[in-house]
């Protein structure tokens, strides 16, 4: 029997082709509608003010979370043979969140703090997880997920206790951070994401053949030639620092690194050489729409992006979870 | 090709296998028999390294199996074990393709002829047109003849199978039992099968190990080694042993 490769790679790069139309047909979407309708032609100066120091560091913002979030998801639910998983349900999120407090609340001067604590917590949230769930015979999934939530449910309270010492002013800008908001966006955030975002999808996308072994199951990667330990540390590292990033720049956009991922995989498999680029592109797709509809429905006034992500995305989670 | 010295496993603070010695050569069958929990399983994971051997020795075509990495242990023995279920919907094909990881590059897509050679070993499992099906959809006999596609797809010169008959049907059995037995006379491969059939064992080993209470009680030409007295000892059941009348090889009937 005589079989060719290139079957595969054809449908793959059509695939990938097509969500980068998406991706720029969403930006291009996102440019004209706001608050303020932008032509593309003629732009007062204030018009044009809007766009280039406002409208456009939050969309390209808004895709480089949605992008961070949708691979460290796709990369998470493979390394734990979980299709359900999210950095969220590991306590990666809460970690960063509760980083980015800590900045918030004691170095709010230095422009820099949020992004690091967040990832510093971020870290420290993932090594406690991994920590709890590792025992003498290796890491047991379950035990994975119920010490993400066990670390999740501690870090929320420690967040609610430090909103106590927030002022008023400062309770309305954290609580909608806290569920996700892109109207902070500053350029500077935006290339910090950018970086982070290409260097993390390289990085991840050069684990992709070994996290196929460890979808199958570790004990079979290992068996097959995959040293499960560093492609675990590798993937466990970058994605939480994807997420880390995302939090601090936009708080928690939930379901992005849940819904997406599944998506991709409905619709090409579940090959991960695949599944991550695609879902990083289709993720940044996601927000920048959802973003999108945060900023135009109630127009002046916005609603947090991860209010939107939260209603197209847990109708869908519950379905998954019944259809599982 | 596998030389075993002397090894000893401990799990935390209890020993699950005592000073255990074999060699597999070329070409060589070897069945490991036993009663459940004598450690057989444990025996077959410390052969690929992944079981961490307290004492002894493991020398691999010569060299202590310790020297080599996970991709080039990967390249030498393929595992056969019971196989856990996966959420994600994986092809056939791609599951046998994970048995080409260790060769070419681990970071991009497979070649021509990584594929062309999963295709060849479906086809040997009698698995053609099964590409495209997916994992989670096959019967148990299904997917076990998917795990030995894709333990030849690896193309590795050693085998070891843990219990690969269980969920076979006695027409795939004999086709499993006759690939493996080929590819060991012909390609220069050898296996090592954990079973409880003590009939098939006597019918398609060189060699048999029977453990009991984690060390080998007798070892040798299975003939030497299923005589009633072992197999009073390690199983507690009498049996009536005289032979195959096509083969001559040791019979052996459990007596109730």
């Amino acid at each position: 029997m005589k079989v060719h490769s290139s079957h595969f790679k054809i449908q793959s790069i059509r695939f990938g082709v097509g969500l980068l139309f998406l991706l720029l047909i969403s930006i291009f979407l996102a440019v004209l509608l706001g608050s303020e309708n932008l032509s593309f032609f003629e732009l007062t100066e204030s018009q044009s003010a809007i766009l280039y120091e406002v409208r456009l560091p939050r969309i390209l913002l808004g895709a480089c979370v949605g992008a961070s979030l949708a691979i460290a998801g796709a990369s998470l639910q493979t390394l734990l043979r979980n299709p359900l998983a999210e950095p969220y349900l590991l306590g990666v999120s809460n970690g960063a969140a509760l980083g980015t407090m800590l900045a918030f609340v004691f170095f709010e001067s230095f422009e820099f703090s949020r992004p690091i604590m967040a990832f510093v917590g971020a870290g420290l949230a993932t090594f406690t997880v991994y920590q709890m769930a590792k025992s003498r015979v290796g890491m047991n999934v379950e035990r994975l997920i119920l010490s993400g939530v066990i670390v999740t449910t501690f870090l929320s309270s420690i967040i609610i206790l430090l909103t106590s010492l927030l002022d008023a002013t400062k309770l309305r800008s954290f609580t909608f951070w806290l569920l996700g908001d892109l109207s902070q966006a500053t350029s500077s955030g935006f290339y910090l994401s950018l970086i982070a975002v290409i260097i993390g999808t390289i990085i991840l996308a050069s684990q992709a053949r070994a996290l196929n072994l460890m979808m199958i199951g570790e004990r079979d990667a290992f068996d097959f030639g995959v040293e499960i330990e560093k492609t675990r540390l590798i993937v466990f590292a970058t994605a939480s620092g994807l997420v880390g990033l995302s939090v601090a720049a936009s708080g928690s956009v939930g379901f992005v690194g849940l819904i997406v991922p599944h998506l991709v995989r409905l619709a090409i498999g579940s090959d991960n050489r695949n599944v991550l680029p695609f879902s990083a592109a289709f993720g940044a797709s996601f927000v920048v729409i959802a973003d999108t509809i945060a900023r135009t429905v109630i127009a002046p006034r916005e609603l947090p992006v991860g209010a939107i992500t939260a209603l197209i995305g847990c109708p869908l989670f519950i379905y998954l979870l019944r259809k599982n | 090709m596998l030389e075993i010295k002397n090894i000893s496993i401990n799990y935390g603070d209890s020993q699950i296998l005592r000073d255990v010695s074999f060699t597999l050569e070329t070409g060589e069958i070897i069945a490991i028999l036993g009663a459940n929990g004598a450690g057989k399983t444990t025996l077959l994971r410390a052969l690929n390294n992944t079981l961490p051997v307290e004492n002894g020795e493991i020398f691999l075509d010569e060299e202590q199996i310790n020297e080599y990495s996970r991709r080039q242990i990967a390249q030498r023995i393929a595992v056969i074990a019971q196989e856990n279920e996966t959420k994600f919907p994986i092809t056939v094909l791609e599951f046998v393709l994970a048995g080409r990881f260790a060769h070419g590059n681990a970071f991009g897509w497979e070649s021509e002829s990584d594929i062309q050679i999963a295709f060849d070993c479906l086809q040997l499992c009698d698995l053609e047109n099964y590409e495209n099906r997916l994992m989670n959809e096959l019967s148990g006999g299904e997917r076990q003849r998917v795990l030995l596609a894709r333990a030849f797809a690896t193309q590795a010169r050693i085998l070891l199978l843990d219990e690969p008959t269980n969920n076979l049907d006695l027409s795939h059995q004999a086709l499993l039992l006759k690939l493996v037995k080929k590819r060991c006379k012909t390609c220069e491969s050898s296996a090592i099968v954990i079973t409880h059939d003590l009939n098939l064992a006597s019918e398609f080993a060189d060699k048999v190990l029977l453990l009991k209470d984690r060390k080998i009680i007798s070892q040798g030409k299975p003939a030497e080694v299923l005589t009633e007295e072992n197999l009073q000892k390690v199983f507690g059941v009498k049996v009536l042993l005289d032979r195959n009348p096509l083969t001559e090889n040791v019979r052996i009937t459990t007596i109730f």
